[in-house]
């Protein structure tokens, strides 16, 4: 192939990558390389100057390739190149040129390492307790009384403190923005700090392969301001109240009576332990993994066939009446 | 295994003739299925592996094209989640085990013998056994598909997932016991291939002369002898947790999940370097050849090689950066990890400088290796990234690990070793592939390939988990991704461009391969093309690393090559190189009076019992009685064993040919290369290397 070819497949593959990137303006809520808070900072002093060092390496390398592939081509067959078996001055140099540059990243990585490991200390930290199931996510606040699901709540400008560990096979926490993912193992807990700089919502998602519906086990971290946290930890504590009276009465009784309450545990109502907790369902946007949207219309479709959206959902299509369902949705929705 | 080489009692000669007593009567058809069944020939056994292998390339594409259509769109409906689980698992599994491991052996076969001067290898009938094993390893792992379900834990099958708690199935079972089988096979080869490496280079031939191509393959052998007993060891302890009720990886009582991942890591990176020596052996071989230069730096290389070799063991912890060791391992690995590039980083720089102010001319193969320099060198550099810890705990699991280890292997071992095809082809084959269709074949190859995997680094670092099924719109991976899948059909397309070559150059327009297409320069082009099945007429004579090349050129004043006069290739050189191998790989060995290892059914009959007793351990955990069929298995594996134990490694010659040298009689030639006195290589890879050079 000619070297007008080539770079005509070079530069048609260059014009393709820019065109991708000028139309893919699109939101990216898992950036890894868009720290939002200091954890993920750290990481990221780290991860663009090592980029910036491989980037001119590649360039270097490709560059001489290329160069190498162009200039040196036989021209004639009568051509015949000097025979050199080795030069020991270059190879040592280019053994100790590389030594000596990943001698300095490595300075700077065993030290990010020993900052990221330093466990978050102090009467202001905020304590979670996660728990990753197949496949949604608990979150337990053990001084504050709450627990919720999918959704973690923090407080902005405060380390939160998480201790991770999981109810069946290893599953890994991974909100991009916020930190680096921490695998998350049955029988050993791992610890993990986190902190976001502004109020927000932040998506993540598990990131060890953990079954069926790995790809469905995804989870939002949403940063309050200090005072809206207080006021979240405030609504979230308290017992759920029990409606008596119209479909959401009956829908409460359904959720004995077809079972529900067996899994879930509502406030005051239920204690079961196998499915998220629901008690306060409406202070949250998600259900099922944060993988769907919490509304009417979606719960409806998740309850009349729960492994039908979500595979291997351990929560069993129960054959609900689009009547049951109603009253049942009517209940949920007084979760508030 | 001494039994194999050692000369036949005289009773087994007297009870086992080549007629008709015996249990079976000896293979003896020179042509034809049976042959190949039977053969014992490091020539066929080669083919065999490399066809095998590229059948299962063909399913393990199959499969990736399955996965790449699932995730082109969000929310993509081609696969269900458990669908799209077990063909990723059978992807990974497919493409290691079945894969890039059975065709670097394909050229350990064919070439490693042709290289060093030998005429097989040193047990060819366990080399058969290792091709069967491999074969029915392979079946076994694929007959899960229409058995009930195929895997689906992932290559990596992390505990406790693959529990029966959460993979009741028996799909888990499949992918235990097949691995078990392809490691018997790849144990087996390895001890194999070192054992010939170490005892039967021909005279002269000291290791420091011994073909780059055929240093690799020993390295990696070593590698690979080292490293299947670990994943046997944690196949057998998910084996045992799986069948009998043992808790090594069951957290709830007191067993350790992160135990599997440490075992499975220490296999699985050596595993990596298994995978990429041989092509850095074959890029190595191809880059001096098409730059008429020798390799820069041979001992550079050689030794490079070993320091990954050995490196290779301490940084099995960078899988696992994620699994909360603590800053002193992490630290550590972190380390070890950034190091290995330096021996690494210098082959690449040798490469560059073995091409640098030659005569490049860009053939095919040529394109092929200065590919692999080139993308090897992308997958290099990300793999350093995952060293630096913190920045792997961004990327660890996400795209952008897929990306760097199909820049790894697809960039580098699978470029390499289409580079190996393209260069080997006219030797294995007598035929020469079209270069038209070979470069279009590379540049598609290329484009194809950046295309799928470039992408992955930035799907992974803008949040793309890996091993997901599905993902949502909203992430706003929608456009790599579908970039990504276009690249995966571009590579489809380039592997039909190269497999309508095969056709094209076989069936339509064959040019006869001389013996030395290339002008290349180690032993296996000294002889015609295909070679003769004794390789070499006469047990060549080695005086200098790349002898081939010396034998034809000698260096001036200045350094530049000078042919010698009246050497193979030149002007007046009428006999041509190929003299004694133009009488083809027929019968005619009658005047040399070579006497080569006879063909033989029982390595296939041992290699047999192995997929028995497989599924009898897979059903034995539903049903009890199934066991039986362990023992069955067994049987027939010992069986295979002791017929072939009880048969002599060659049968006498029947029609009274004088061979070359009567101690020879009972003995295959191969053992007496160089005409040394007969004697049984030691069983084990003794050091003893330096006996058969000057």
């Amino acid at each position: 192939m000619t070297r007008a070819r080539r770079l005509r497949a070079l530069s048609m593959m260059v014009a393709a990558a820019l065109l991708l990137v000028s139309c893919g303006d699109q939101e990216l809520p898992q950036n890894a390389l868009d720290p939002q808070g200091p954890v993920a900072q750290k990481l990221a002093n780290l991860i663009n100057p090592v980029f910036a060092v491989a980037a001119v390496v590649f360039v270097l390398v490709q560059g001489l390739v290329l160069y190498s592939a162009l200039r040196f081509r036989r021209r004639s067959d009568d051509e015949a190149p000097r025979q050199v078996h080795g030069n020991a001055k270059m190879e040592l140099g280019w053994t100790i040129a590389p030594a000596l540059i990943l001698l300095v990243i490595s300075v700077f990585t065993v030290g990010t390492i020993a900052d990221i490991n330093s466990k978050a200390e102090g009467a202001d930290v905020v304590s979670v307790n996660v728990t990753g199931h197949q496949w949604w996510w608990e979150f337990e606040y053990p001084d504050r009384g709450v627990v919720t699901a999918n959704e973690l709540h923090i407080p902005t400008g405060r380390e939160v403190a998480l201790r991770l560990t999981s109810d069946d096979v290893i599953h890994s926490f991974w909100p991009p923005k916020l930190a680096g993912k921490l695998d998350v193992i049955p029988g050993r807990a791992n610890f993990m700090t986190l902190e976001a700089d502004e109020p927000g919502t932040y998506f993540g998602q598990c990131a060890e392969f953990c079954g069926l519906s790995h790809a469905d086990m995804r989870l939002r971290v949403v940063a309050h301001t200090p005072e809206d946290f207080d006021e979240w930890v405030r609504t979230n504590a308290a017992p759920a109240e029990r409606p008596t009276e119209g479909e959401a009465g009956e829908g409460a009784a359904l959720f004995r009576q077809k079972g529900c309450a067996s899994c879930h545990t509502v406030n005051g109502y239920s204690a079961g332990e196998l499915g998220p907790d629901l008690t306060h369902l409406q202070q949250r946007k998600v259900f099922a993994g944060a993988t769907f949207d919490l509304n009417e219309q979606n719960l409806r479709v998740w309850l009349r066939d729960p492994p039908g959206e979500k595979p291997g959902s351990l929560m069993p299509n129960l054959e609900l009446s689009e009547d049951e369902i109603t009253k049942l949705i009517a209940y949920l929705e007084t979760l508030k | 295994m001494t039994t194999v080489l050692e000369p036949p009692s005289p009773e087994a000669l007297t009870t086992a003739p080549a007629d008709d007593t015996g249990l079976m009567r000896r293979p003896t058809e020179p042509q034809g299925v049976w042959s190949w069944i039977t053969t014992v020939d490091h020539k066929r056994i080669g083919i065999l592996y490399g066809v095998t292998a590229f059948i299962f390339f063909l399913a393990g594409g199959i499969e990736a094209l399955l996965l790449r259509l699932q995730l082109a769109k969000p929310n993509g409906t081609v696969l269900g989640a458990a669908a799209y689980n077990e063909v990723f698992t059978m992807h990974g599994t497919t493409m290691v085990f079945l894969v890039v491991m059975p065709l670097s052996a394909a050229f350990f076969n064919f070439m490693m013998p042709l290289q060093i001067g030998a005429r097989d290898v040193a047990f060819p009938r366990l080399n058969a056994f290792s091709y069967w094993a491999f074969l029915f390893g392979g079946l076994f792992l694929y007959s899960s598909f229409l058995l009930g379900g195929a895997p689906d834990g992932g290559w990596f099958g992390y505990a406790p997932n693959t529990s029966i708690v959460f993979s009741p199935g028996h799909g888990i079972d499949f992918w235990v016991f097949g691995l078990q089988i392809l490691g018997i096979a790849s144990t087996v080869s390895a001890v194999n291939f070192i054992v010939t490496m170490l005892n039967m280079r021909a005279p002269g031939m000291t290791l420091m002369r011994m073909p780059i191509f055929s240093w690799m393959t020993l390295i990696s052998s070593f590698l690979i002898l080292f490293a299947m007993p670990v994943i046997t060891v944690a196949l057998f302890l998910l084996a045992f947790d799986r069948n009998f009720g043992a808790n090594f990886f069951n957290p709830a009582a007191g067993g350790d999940p992160v135990l599997w991942q440490h075992l499975f890591w220490i296999f699985g990176h050596p595993e990596v370097y298994i995978l990429i020596l041989p092509a850095m052996g074959m890029v190595s071989e191809v880059l001096p050849v098409f730059s008429r230069k020798p390799l820069f730096g041979y001992p550079v290389m050689v030794f490079s090689g070993i320091a990954i070799g050995f490196m290779g063991w301490g940084v099995w912890v960078h899988h696992m950066f994620s699994v909360g060791l603590g800053p002193v391992a992490v630290s550590a690995f972190s380390l070890s990890t950034m190091f290995i590039a330096v021996p690494t980083g210098v082959k690449i720089f040798n490469w560059i400088a073995t091409t640098w102010k030659g005569s490049l001319k860009l053939s095919t193969p040529m394109l092929f290796a200065m590919g692999f320099v080139a993308m090897f060198t992308i997958g290099g550099l990300s793999g350093v990234t995952h060293a630096v810890a913190p920045h792997d705990r961004q990327q660890t699991d996400t795209y952008y690990v897929v990306a760097h280890f199909h820049y790894v292997l697809f960039g580098g071992a699978l470029f390499g070793i289409m580079a190996g095809i393209y260069y080997w082809w006219p030797k294995i084959f007598g035929t020469m592939l079209n270069e038209r269709l070979g470069k279009l074949n590379f540049w598609t190859w290329f484009l194809g390939f950046n295309l799928a995997f470039g992408p992955m680094h930035i799907l992974g670092l803008q949040g793309m988990p890996r091993r997901i099924y599905t993902y949502d719109d909203s992430l706003g991976l929608n456009v790599w991704n579908m970039v990504s899948t276009v690249g995966a059909f571009i590579i489809a397309f380039s592997v039909s461009v190269f497999m309508f070559n095969i056709w094209h150059s076989h069936k339509r327009n064959r040019v006869q391969a001389p013996g030395d297409p290339w002008d290349a320069r180690t032993l296996e082009w000294s002889i015609s093309s295909p070679p003769p099945h004794y390789n070499f007429a006469e047990i060549p004579t080695v005086h200098a690393l790349d002898e081939f090349w010396h034998r034809k050129y000698t260096e001036d004043d200045d350094g530049r090559p000078v042919r010698v006069a009246g050497s193979p290739g030149s002007e007046g050189d009428d006999a041509a190189h190929d003299d004694h191998g133009d009488d083809d790989h027929g019968d005619d060995d009658h005047g040399h009076g070579i006497h080569m290892p006879s063909p033989s059914y029982f390595p296939l009959v041992a290699a047999f019992g192995l997929p028995v007793m497989g599924y009898g351990m897979v059903y034995g955990r539903s049903s009890g009685q199934s066991y039986v069929v362990v023992v069955l298995g067994a049987l027939i594996l010992l069986g295979g064993l002791f017929a072939w134990a009880m048969e002599p490694s060659a049968e006498p010659e029947e029609e009274g040919h004088e061979p070359a040298e009567p101690a020879t009689d009972d003995q295959p030639a191969l053992v007496t290369a160089g005409g040394e006195e007969p004697s049984p290589p030691a069983p084990a890879p003794a050091p003893a290397p330096e006996e058969s050079g000057t």
